[in-house]
This record gives C-alpha cells, sequence and structure tokens, in this order.
C-alpha cells in the first residue's frame, strides 16, 4: 500500500483484500477510457459542467457524490445514453461521443443502469443471451457466468422479475460481463440491497477484473467505494471536487468534497485533476 | 341447432380476426404503436394479390408467396422510415401519421379501384364447398383451413417470439428498450423485424378474408381495423394465445347478436367490445410480467 | 442558448410578467370587422360562393374543436363525427316533431355536450391509443344503434323537414348567417377558455402532466371540460351540416371522414394554436375547389399533406409563420418583460413554442404565477 499522507480512519481490518494492487498510473500511455471536459444538460438544467476523468486498464475507478450531483449522468452519457453539451468521450484514443449507445455497447462499454433493468418477461438465461447478442470475442460465457454464480444454473428457466434484488443484480451484471465489455460501467449497485448482499457482490469484483476488464462504478455509499477503487473522483452539483487515490486522501478531506464544505480537498477545481 | 351453428362460425371466424389482430397486438406491444392503417393494409395486400393473380396468371395460393414477402419488407421500410421519425416525436404525431396513411391508402384504393368490390377468386371446391355434421351442422371448409392456418401462423410467431434471438430481442426491446440498446442492439432494427412481421401476417390474413369475402377500399376500417382490435383488447395485451382467445370471443359474440337480430352481427361485438374496456381494460389474459 | 436560460443569471427581481402585447387590440377590431364583412356577404356574392363558405364554416369549427382535444388537452379522439351525427340527428328529431331547424340548431349543440358526458365516462381512463380506438367504436356503435330507428330514416337517412317553406334565397342566407354565428362562437369559446385558467391548466399538462397534477391542477376536470365542449361543437357542425344539406343519412354524418378532415386541418394549420385552424381550413377549401371534379383526389393530397406536416413541420403552417413574425393574432400566453429591457428579455409567449427546447421550464413559469406562488425566482 502506497504511504499515507495523514491518519486514515480505517474501515475494516480486511479491506486491503477487495481493493486492487495495482493504484499506479503509467505515466504515459492512452488511457483506456477518457472524459474531457464533459458538459451535460437536463433542459436546462447543467447536470455537469466540465468533467474530465482518465481511466487506465484494470483500474476500479469510482465515482461518489451526493443525491443529485451528477453521478449517474455521467456514466449515462459515458453510454451514449446522453448527449454533452460540450466535451468528449474516448474509448482507447477514439472519439466514440457520437456513437449511438447500442455501438459503444458493442464497442466495449457496456453499463449496467441504476436498478438493474433486467427485462422482466425473460428468463435469466434468456436476459444472458441477449447480453451476449453482440457480444465481443472473450473470456466471458452464459456457460462461464453460470461457473462463476452457480445459483443461477439452476434458476436459469426463472423469470427474472420473480428474483430478490441481490440475484437481479447479479443477473444484470452477468448480462453485461457476457458481451464481454473492456469497461464495464456499474451504476449503483448498492441501491435497495441489503450490505451483506452488497458485500458479496462486490466481493466478485477481483475475478471480473481478473479477466482484464476494467471498472468504472457510481457508489452512493462512500465507504464501499474506498475499500473497492483504485481511484476515487467525487461530484458535487456537477463539478469534480476531488480526485485521487483512496490511500492519499484523509477521510474528512473525502467529506468536504463530498458536501463541498469550506476546506475541501487540495488543488480540486472544476475539471481538473487533483494531486494529493 | 342454428345456435350451434353460430357459435361454430363464431370461433372459427375468430381464427381470421385472430389472424388480423397479431400484427396490431405486435406492434403495440413492442414499440407501442397503434397502426390505424392495419386494416388497410390487409386490403392493399389482397388488391396486390389480386393484381398479381390477374396480370401473371400464377396459381392463387402462389400469391401468398408473392405478396406476403414484399408487404413484409414494406413493413420493415415504412417503420425505419415514417413511423420511426413519427415516434420520435410523440405519441400524438404517430397517431395522427398512421390515420394519415389510413386515408391515403383508402381513397387511393378508393381512386385508382373505385367502390366495387372483389374477391380472390381460386376456383377451388375449397372456397364453396363445405362438410356437414351430423345433419343440421354446417361447415365451410375455407373457414376451416384459415383457422386452422391462424393457429399455425400463432404458433410459428410464438415460438420465433421465444426461441429465437430475434424473437428474444424483440420481447427485450418491449420490456425495456434502453436496457436493450445497452446490451447492443439497434432498436430501431428490431422494430423494423416487428413490423415486418405485423405486416407480413395482416398480408396472409388479408388474402384469406379477400378469398372468403369481399374487398372494398372502405373494409380496412369499417371491418378490420376494429375487429382486430377488439380482438386484441378482449384478449388481452402481450398475449397471442390471448389474441386468438379474443378473437374468438368476438366471433361468437357477433354470431349470438346475429341470431338475435341479423343485423345486430356487427353492434354485438361493438357492445362486447366496449363492456371489455370500460370493466376489464387488460383483457381476459392478463400478463403482469411488462415492465 | 434560450432566452430564458440568460433572464435565469439575471436577479430575481427587476421583472414582470404581462399578458398580451399592444396588438390584440387591433387583432379584436380586425376581427370585428372581418365578422361584419362576412356578414354581408349573402347580399354581396351569390349563393354558390356562400354555400361553399358554409362548408368552410363547418371545417373550421370542427377543426377547432379538434384543435381543442388534440393540441391542448392531448386527447387523440377518432370518434368525433359520433357527435357530428348527434348533432345533425337532434335536429331532425326536433325538426320531424315541428321545432325549425334552426332553432334546434343551439339544442343540438348542448344536447351534444350532455351526451358527451357519459361518454367521457366510458373513455377516460383509457391511454392515447386505446382512447382513440375507443372513441373509433363509441362512434361506429352510436351510430349503429340510431340506424335501427326507422322512424327517423333508418339506415338510408331522411330529408330534413320544416325547411320547405322558405324561398332558396333566403335559405342560404340564413344558413349563411347560422354557420357565420356557429363559428365565431366556437371560436370565441376557444379563444377565452384557452385565455384563461384551462389553457394554463392545458398547457401546463400538455408539457408535463405529473407536474401539473402536482400543483394543483385539476388535469381530471379539464380534460373533461374540452371533451364536452368538443362534443358540443362538432354536435354544432353536425346541426349546420343537416341545415345545409337539407337531409340527414348515418352514413354520411357520421362518416370517419369528418375526423379525417378535422385532423388533417388542424394539422396542416397548427397543432396547439388557435390560429392554426383558421389557416388549415383555407388550404382544404383550396384544394377541394381546385380537386372538386377528381372525387377522393383532395383527401388523398391532404392525407399526405398533414402527414409531412406532422413529421416536418410540427407546428404547421401557422407555426412556420409564426416562428419569422414573431405575431400572434389570438393571444393566450405571457411575456416577461425585465425593468428596462421592453421585450427583450424573454417571450415566453407559450410552452413548446419559441422555447422549442425546454417547454418544462416555461410551464412552470407561467402555472405558478397564475396560481399565485409565493417567489416566483428565475427559471433554472
Amino acid at each position: 500500500m502506497a504511504a499515507r499522507a495523514g491518519g486514515r480512519h480505517h474501515e475494516r481490518a480486511d479491506d486491503a483484500v477487495t481493493r486492487p494492487e495495482n493504484g499506479a498510473r503509467p505515466e504515459s500511455g492512452t488511457p483506456l477510457l477518457e472524459v474531457s471536459g464533459l458538459v451535460v444538460h437536463h433542459g436546462q438544467l447543467r447536470a455537469l459542467d466540465g468533467i474530465t476523468l482518465r481511466v487506465f486498464p484494470g483500474e476500479v475507478y469510482a465515482i461518489i457524490g451526493a443525491n443529485g450531483a451528477g453521478k449517474s449522468t455521467l456514466l449515462r452519457t459515458i453510454a451514449g445514453l446522453h448527449h454533452p453539451t460540450k466535451g468528449s468521450v474516448r474509448l482507447d484514443g477514439q472519439d466514440v461521443t457520437r456513437l449511438r449507445p447500442e455501438r459503444r455497447a458493442r464497442q466495449g462499454v457496456v453499463l449496467v443502469p441504476e436498478g438493474r433493468r433486467l427485462f422482466g418477461s425473460l428468463s435469466v438465461e434468456e436476459n444472458l443471451q441477449v447480453g451476449d447478442s453482440y457480444a465481443r470475442p472473450g473470456p466471458w460465457t452464459i456457460e462461464r457466468v453460470y461457473q462463476t454464480f452457480d445459483w443461477m444454473r439452476e434458476r436459469r428457466s426463472q423469470l427474472t422479475a420473480q428474483l430478490s434484488g441481490g440475484e437481479q443484480q447479479t443477473v444484470a451484471i452477468g448480462r453485461a460481463l457476457v458481451a464481454n465489455p473492456r469497461v464495464l460501467l456499474l451504476d449503483e449497485l448498492s441501491l435497495g440491497l441489503a450490505p451483506v448482499v452488497v458485500q458479496r457482490i462486490y466481493g466478485m469484483l477481483p475475478q471480473i477484473l481478473a479477466t482484464g476488464l476494467t471498472v468504472l462504478l457510481v457508489e452512493q455509499d462512500v465507504s464501499q467505494a474506498l475499500r473497492v477503487a483504485s481511484h476515487i473522483h467525487c461530484l458535487l452539483e456537477g463539478r469534480t471536487t476531488l480526485e485521487s487515490r483512496p490511500a492519499d486522501v484523509t477521510a474528512a478531506q473525502v467529506e468536504a468534497a463530498y458536501f463541498g464544505l469550506a476546506d475541501a480537498a487540495p488543488a480540486s477545481r472544476p475539471g481538473g485533476e487533483s494531486e494529493p | 341447432m342454428a345456435w350451434v351453428n353460430a357459435i361454430i362460425q363464431g370461433v372459427l371466424t375468430g381464427g381470421l380476426y385472430a389472424l388480423f389482430a397479431c400484427g396490431l397486438s405486435l406492434m403495440f406491444g413492442v414499440m407501442k404503436v397503434v397502426n390505424l392503417a392495419h386494416g388497410d393494409l390487409a386490403v392493399v395486400a389482397g388488391y396486390i394479390a389480386i393484381g398479381v393473380i390477374t396480370v401473371t396468371h400464377v396459381p392463387v395460393l402462389w400469391s401468398f408467396l408473392i405478396v406476403v414477402p414484399v408487404m413484409a419488407l414494406l413493413g420493415y421500410v415504412l417503420q425505419r422510415t415514417v413511423i420511426q421519425s413519427a415516434l420520435d416525436r410523440s405519441v400524438l404525431i404517430t397517431l395522427l401519421v398512421t390515420f394519415g396513411l389510413s386515408v391515403v391508402i383508402e381513397n387511393g384504393l378508393l381512386q385508382f379501384f373505385t367502390a366495387n368490390s372483389r374477391a380472390i377468386g381460386t376456383g377451388l371446391p375449397l372456397v364453396t364447398g363445405s362438410f356437414t355434421l351430423g345433419s343440421q351442422i354446417q361447415i365451410g371448409y375455407l373457414l376451416v383451413v384459415v383457422f386452422a392456418v391462424a393457429v399455425v401462423v400463432l404458433l410459428g410467431l410464438q415460438y420465433f417470439l421465444s426461441a429465437s434471438r430475434y424473437g428474444r430481442l424483440i420481447r427485450a426491446v418491449a420490456d425495456d428498450r434502453e436496457a436493450a440498446q445497452l446490451a447492443g442492439a439497434d432498436y430501431r432494427h428490431v422494430f423494423g423485424i416487428a413490423a415486418a412481421l405485423a405486416f407480413g401476417t395482416v398480408a396472409l390474413a388479408g388474402i384469406a378474408y379477400g378469398m372468403y369475402s369481399q374487398l372494398q377500399p372502405t373494409t380496412g376500417t369499417d371491418t378490420i381495423l376494429l375487429f382486430a382490435f377488439a380482438a386484441v383488447v378482449i384478449g388481452g395485451l402481450g398475449s397471442l394465445w390471448g389474441t386468438l382467445l379474443g378473437g374468438v370471443v368476438l366471433g361468437v359474440a357477433q354470431q349470438i347478436g346475429a341470431q338475435i337480430n341479423i343485423s345486430d352481427e356487427v353492434l354485438a361485438g361493438y357492445i362486447v367490445f366496449l363492456a371489455v374496456l370500460v370493466l376489464r381494460p387488460q383483457g381476459l389474459i392478463y400478463r403482469r410480467t411488462q415492465s | 442558448m434560450s432566452m430564458v436560460t440568460e433572464a435565469g443569471t439575471r436577479p430575481a427581481a427587476g421583472f414582470r410578467v404581462t399578458r398580451s402585447q399592444r396588438n390584440v387590440a387591433w387583432t379584436g377590431i380586425a376581427a370585428l370587422i372581418v365578422v361584419a364583412v362576412l356578414a354581408m356577404f349573402p347580399y354581396i356574392v351569390y349563393s354558390g360562393t356562400t354555400t361553399i363558405i358554409v362548408q368552410a364554416f363547418i371545417v373550421l369549427t370542427m377543426a377547432s374543436m379538434w384543435n381543442l382535444l388534440a393540441g391542448y388537452a392531448g386527447l387523440v379522439s377518432v370518434g368525433q363525427q359520433a357527435f357530428v351525427g348527434l348533432g345533425a340527428y337532434f335536429v331532425l328529431i326536433l325538426a320531424i316533431h315541428g321545432t325549425s331547424p334552426f332553432a334546434a340548431l343551439p339544442v343540438a349543440a348542448i344536447g351534444c355536450g350532455v351526451v358527451a358526458l357519459p361518454l367521457w365516462w366510458l373513455v377516460s381512463r383509457l391511454r392515447s391509443g386505446y382512447f382513440a380506438i375507443a372513441t373509433w367504436v363509441l362512434a361506429a356503435t352510436i351510430m349503429l344503434i340510431i340506424e335501427k330507428f326507422s322512424s327517423i330514416g333508418g339506415g338510408t337517412g331522411m330529408p330534413l323537414p320544416g325547411l320547405s317553406g322558405l324561398s332558396p334565397a333566403l335559405l342560404t342566407a340564413y344558413t349563411y348567417w347560422a354557420g357565420l354565428a356557429v363559428t365565431v362562437l366556437a371560436l370565441a369559446a376557444m379563444y377565452l377558455l384557452l385565455r384563461g385558467r384551462l389553457g394554463l391548466v392545458l398547457t401546463a399538462i400538455r408539457d408535463d402532466e405529473v407536474a401539473a397534477r402536482s400543483s394543483g391542477a385539476r388535469v381530471g376536470l379539464a380534460r373533461l371540460l374540452v371533451f364536452v365542449v368538443a362534443g358540443a361543437g362538432c354536435g354544432a357542425a353536425g346541426a349546420l351540416l343537416a341545415i345545409s344539406q337539407l337531409q340527414v343519412q348515418p352514413g354520411a354524418v357520421f362518416s370517419v371522414q369528418w375526423t379525417a378532415e378535422m385532423a388533417f386541418v388542424t394539422n396542416i394549420g397548427g397543432l396547439g394554436t388557435i390560429e392554426g385552424p383558421i389557416i388549415g381550413t383555407a388550404v382544404y377549401m383550396v384544394l377541394q375547389q381546385t380537386l372538386a371534379s377528381y372525387n377522393a383526389w383532395y383527401l388523398i393530397i391532404l392525407g399526405l399533406v398533414a402527414i409531412v406536416v406532422a413529421l416536418f413541420a410540427r407546428r404547421g403552417l401557422w407555426g412556420l409563420v409564426d416562428a419569422r413574425l414573431n405575431v400572434r393574432l389570438f393571444p393566450v400566453g405571457y411575456w416577461i418583460r425585465f425593468a428596462g429591457e421592453g421585450r427583450r428579455g424573454g417571450a415566453v409567449s407559450s410552452p413548446s413554442r419559441r422555447l422549442t427546447r425546454q417547454p418544462q421550464q416555461t410551464t412552470c413559469i407561467r402555472v405558478r404565477e397564475r396560481w399565485g406562488f409565493r417567489g416566483l425566482g428565475p427559471p433554472g
């Protein structure tokens, strides 16, 4: 673990297990996903105001912030469901800002949307099959998903509307994995789920990462995000208030960035990257 | 005995109605489009079939093989262009556009083919013949064949929707269009496929109707559209077998009405339709799994 | 960016919300002059012309009603022909029992408004597509029921009694004036309704129903009112139809073609504007006169033009004019005037118009102002 600037409060003793090992970024090289100066409007409301971020291969990049900060909007814009007013989204150097969402999905940017959004009248297996319809080549298949989440195999003919929240979330992730994405976008996994279930789901992240994916996630629960992320990015009312590695910030700084308090994290300016 | 005859007649007619209705149900269930031109498309298919037969002198049954694929293709194109544009704007615009298409088609047919009714003559004993059950029940061959065809088509459609890749995609897009996009599916293309299926089945139904009865420019709205919609509503949206049930209920209601008073056939059907709309708008077979 | 956004960056103080522009006074005077001139027509022009104008009156009245339904209340009814037919039959029944058809006309209108109530109860819970088909089925059902009564003509119809005592010239003149009266009343009713509270409620519903409901708007009541008024208006048109045709045939008065004409005319002229049906009717009459000998052509062309307009010029012909000239003949909207700036600050004249990208914003201002919310802050 990298040396810490100030005293950092540990939530749990074993959280190091879930966090990916590599916290350092290459000095050069193309980020897998790059968002530059993104400005997104919902009607008149400016939901995102000049967001810039870079995600490198193998990272778990967490976006945190209060309700309405623009986290989901950011993810949805990256996935192609919103058109930015300004700014760009690049996948592995290629500009995908104007691509339709289905094209982006086929290129490897797959979003697991907020609220799961499974196909309720389809069975578990059919949901996975739909995810497989336009899949890229890669290690993930429906069979592999069944191996990873073994309860799914027995219940595969069940309609997803009859599953519990946690099971649905897992199926939704499975549906996204089957497409063999390069970047997996996870929007508010923990929403509406019991903490135990959330822990279990996040506990699978290492397996997912081991197959070569990169994860960009939005998480309401800050401590959860800090546990799993290699980088965190805090939004407040559409602007960046903090961007750092979890190891390099204090809980107080995160709190300040989250709530927009006066003594916010160092060098956090809109649209810029902050340095610890 | 007249009553038994009437009920059998009604049940079998229900098959034809279901054949008309399944396309409407598909388009409404998948893309939320009430295609007010649906009935007129059946009539167009009938007229095209008549034209093809007159010009090329192919056997009547071949007309199906020619006209149905052509109409299906027309459905895909129309959906991707006109109907999608209307959908992108609003529900109101979509209704207006399909209504406009209906009026244009009907008046176009009226202009070019006059108001005379036409039928597709087959010259086969199939059309006019009938068989008798017992001593007093007479059942026309054609109607039985049409019912059988309707069941086969519905089975085929059901199989396609449940087991094929595009069938799954159609159901997925109907459940949650955005989530389907996130899985890589271009919903406009999927809509096109659904429209192609709808146009194809209604063309089939239209040609069958042309053999069984007469076609006029206004048959599309006078007879077909409202009956098709009635079958969908009575049976319940989202279930193809519900559409068959709805068609049968409608057919039987009409025949019962006719038994009471010969001119009340259509009225009886409408009254049942209105009753269902008011009392149980979700229909007889209600699938609650739609999101 | 839209003008309102710019306005939003200004401080809250320093603007006021006003009604109409200066030109409404001129429009009012002009309208009176037009009506007066039109009233003179039977003395000036041939009866052939007045007959054609009566047709225009019928279509204009129906189009205005359909505009109220679809353009403002968002109800796409494909069954307005039910009221057209009922209006005609009200007149017929009353005429059979000795009333003058002209006296029966207002009764027919009111009668149709009353009939609209139970019909609304049947269809009010249905959404768009279902609503459209349900109204169509209702109209077809009503026609079939009426056809059962041979005393009023059964399936073939019958001539309209009670007008044989009048000379042809007088009959034409009375018919014309009745038509003028009906049209003026229909347009005036539409204008006054929309200018008042109902108009605000309707535009709020049109923009965002959930928001409107939570702001306190009585959505159901507003829609009911519109449906009843539209029913009465179409009934009046139907009564006029019976008088002008001197006969009532079920197939003719209950034809879905009336709804087609209403819908196309309104759409071409401009759905959601009061001026729209006027322009649309003009287009319709031109088409009908030039293509009169070609039977079904005018409907084909009308339909095609309506489709093209619906897809490419959403606000219709009037919308195209309005966008350039920034003029409203019948203003029902509001302007925001900023201190020391005349009208430049923002034209909030109607939602979904100038500010085509942010209709919700506009309505929010209007609705809140009307219901006396405090603290009307800057938009955004």
